[in-house]
């Protein structure tokens, strides 16, 4: 089983290049999505049966997986953009910088030592990998969509270590935890809506007003 | 019993959601503040028993949380019903349930005792309050609340992983896995060192970009100063003093283990960090709403550093954190009148704000002299015991860099307020219909009453709680 959850986590490490190195919007939304259903999938490769595992999963799977990629498709559609252009870092450097971070995150994972039954697997690199590949694609892309993008792959990095935790986490932190991140990013997206229709452009290079002189 | 507590703010949530008029639905706003005011009293006097899983009670530190939220959220109430009496032209409806479920998620995260729970109900105040800074519907309002959103939501995400690590140490330790924080106090010591280190530097980074701690304030100008008043007093009082309890109690588990010094090192360095930021983008300010925000970073600075020196300047930070609420609510209200009244929040035009709007003027005039730490007001006794214990710690550097950096933003604040309040209002300026009324300016003359009985008088079973929660804090 731990196998099959490697390979899991290797996909969702791959993933982290897609989103960085295409400019199509949908195309990363979709990929996102893959990598929520993956960690929804996981949980129940390394933890035994029990109700409050499922209801994990299908928390999981309904709202990285379903409802969260369908607010964001909405907002795409209404904003009728389809492509990132001309971003802060480009789509070339963004890859190198993320092998980078990668292989970093390997480094640091092999100071912090894991409880033995963990030994061996890669969630810590995974874990931190993904974090910070979700850090460069919001700092790297100029379109809201795109940093609310980096701001899922994110936060899927931080659950990729959650899940190691998800039978000794209470339920209720996380549910709250994931309804919390699912009406943040219900929020970003009416926002979204708004930037739309007062700049014109889902472009953030132009939230200029506010600075010190 | 502690539940009700938080369901009640929800149901005046639900309730002005029901209410069609945009008149009467303000009304909620104070109904409920003062039922909320009057339970936090009267829980702080029972102090009820924990929850049979540990996971709700009030301690001390909770306690002063607490109050400090009631008391500013209901000046605020009633300052709204005042306020949106000028703002007939759009809906007030998600404002004021955004308000209530706002007081709801504070106030969870004042009573409750498990780190995960916390995190749930400080995540749930960053979104809540993202439509609130979004009120005036303008772009430059969006920019704010764009910028809001994405730096909080991922600074608590951050927080969130630390307490991640948090957890797993005490799986590497063969604890049993908690989040409770009275167990992590107890295990602290025998935690895995490295995953426990991880995660403390993870946890200050998170919970300080929600405070607004230097570097990670970079959100605060701008989300303060496109927000309106009452909005901005809530987020310098409210979320703040929140984000700030979150803080405290990883300082908590720190001062048990080996690492408080390193702990309190950082704080310190942030803290004067923040305060030499909000030095150096005070002088000249042309916007007295960003200069605000810039003094909020100064007094998140100041907790910091009162937090980094421990013993008895641990006292001064409770007391501090009470006082920068606040008066923070002075002033950020009064400065929402002033704003009003000359439709613009630039030096450049607003002047001589005594004459036109007199007592939102000379409030605003009373509260930049309590916050810069003036005797007889509050703020002057917690910033004074904050010193002095550096002092008689022998920590002379600290001590003279606090007073360095309170005497420059002193006078560059006042380079800001003076102006604006003092003179005469410029010839053909175009002034609004706003003048002062009781409903805007009695919920402040009762909040800088406040401020000033405490700068004289602080009564016993408070100074008994600030004891008690430096206890908690680990001061012997």
């Amino acid at each position: 089983m731990n196998a099959l959850a490697d390979q899991l986590l290797v996909l969702s490490l791959l993933v982290n290049f897609i989103v960085l190195g295409t400019s199509r919007l949908a195309f990363s939304v979709r990929a996102v999505a893959l990598q929520g259903v993956v960690l929804g999938v996981l949980p129940a490769l390394i933890h035994p049966f029990s109700w409050h595992l499922v209801a994990i999963i299908i928390g999981m799977l309904l709202a990285k997986g379903l409802v969260i990629p369908w607010m964001i498709m909405n907002a795409i559609r209404q904003a009728e953009i389809r492509r990132e252009i001309e971003p802060f870092i480009g789509f070339i450097p963004s890859l190198v910088l993320g092998a980078l971070f990668t292989a970093l995150a390997f480094v640091f994972a092999s100071k912090l030592p894991l409880a033995p039954e963990h030994e061996g697997l890669l969630f810590v690199p995974a874990s931190m990998a993904t974090i910070m590949c979700g850090f460069l694609i919001l700092m790297a892309r100029r379109k809201a969509i795109s940093q609310v993008i980096g701001y899922l792959v994110m936060e899927n990095g931080i659950f990729i270590f959650g899940l190691i935790l998800a039978d000794a986490m209470p339920l209720m932190v996380e549910a709250g935890a994931l309804l919390d991140l699912l009406v943040g990013v219900f929020v970003m997206g009416i926002v979204m809506n708004h930037i739309s229709r007062e700049f014109s452009s889902l472009d953030t290079s132009r939230l200029t007003a506010l600075r010190e002189d | 019993m502690m539940w009700v507590f938080v369901v009640i703010p929800l149901l005046g949530a639900l309730i002005a959601w029901l209410i069609p008029d945009n008149r009467l639905r303000p009304l909620v706003l104070p109904v409920f503040a003062l039922l909320h005011l009057v339970m936090t009293f009267a829980v702080v006097a029972i102090s009820p028993p924990p929850s049979h899983d540990g996971w709700i009670y009030l301690d001390a530190l909770g306690k002063l949380v607490l109050i400090s939220i009631s008391i500013l959220f209901t000046v605020c109430a009633f300052y709204a019903v005042g306020y949106l009496r000028y703002r007939q032209e759009r809906s007030n409806r998600i404002l004021c349930m955004a308000l209530l479920i706002c007081l709801s998620a504070m106030t969870l995260v004042s009573i409750s005792q498990n780190l995960g729970l916390l995190w749930v109900a400080l995540e749930t105040t960053t979104v809540a309050m993202a439509p609130l800074i979004y009120f005036n519907h303008n772009a430059r309002s969006i920019e704010a609340t764009w910028k809001y959103l994405l730096i909080c939501s991922v600074g608590i995400a951050i927080a969130l992983l630390g307490l991640f690590f948090l957890a797993y140490s005490t799986i590497v330790a063969r604890q049993d896995v908690t989040l409770l924080l009275n167990s992590l106090i107890n295990d602290a010591p025998r935690l895995h060192a490295g995953w426990r280190h991880s995660a403390f530097i993870f946890l200050l980074v998170g919970f300080g970009s929600k405070m607004g701690l230097a570097p990670l304030h970079t959100w605060k100008p701008d989300a303060y100063g496109e927000a309106p008043g009452l909005v901005g007093a809530l987020l310098a009082g409210g979320l703040v003093n929140c984000a700030f309890l979150a803080l405290l109690r990883v300082y908590q588990i720190a001062v048990a283990t080996n690492e408080a010094a390193s702990f309190q090192g950082a704080l310190l360095g942030m803290g004067l960090v923040s305060m030499a930021f909000a030095a150096i983008f005070m002088a000249r300010q042309s916007d007295f709403k960003r200069m605000l925000a810039y003094s909020s970073v100064e007094h998140v600075g100041i907790m910091a550093v009162a937090l980094g020196l421990g013993k008895a300047a641990l006292f001064g930070a409770l007391l501090h954190m009470i006082n920068n609420a606040l008066t923070k609510g002075v002033l950020f209200l009064s400065s929402g009148n002033i704003h009003r009244a000359y439709n613009s929040k630039s030096t450049a035009f607003v002047r001589g704000a005594l004459r036109l709007t007199p007592w939102s003027g000379a409030l605003f005039l009373a509260s930049f002299l309590a916050i810069t730490g003036s005797p007889p007001f509050a703020p002057f006794i917690s910033e004074f015991t904050i010193v002095s214990s550096a002092f008689t710690q022998g920590n002379s550097w600290t001590g003279i860099l606090f007073l360095l950096f309170l005497a420059v933003i002193f006078i560059g604040m006042a380079s800001t307020v003076l102006p604006v309040v003092m003179g005469s209002v410029p010839d053909g300026m175009e002034t609004t219909t706003y003048r002062d009324t009781p409903g805007t300016v009695l919920p402040l003359l009762a909040l800088m009453g406040i401020i000033l009985m405490l700068g004289l008088w602080i009564p016993a079973p408070m100074q008994e709680l600030l004891h008690e929660g430096a206890k908690l804090l680990g001061e012997k």
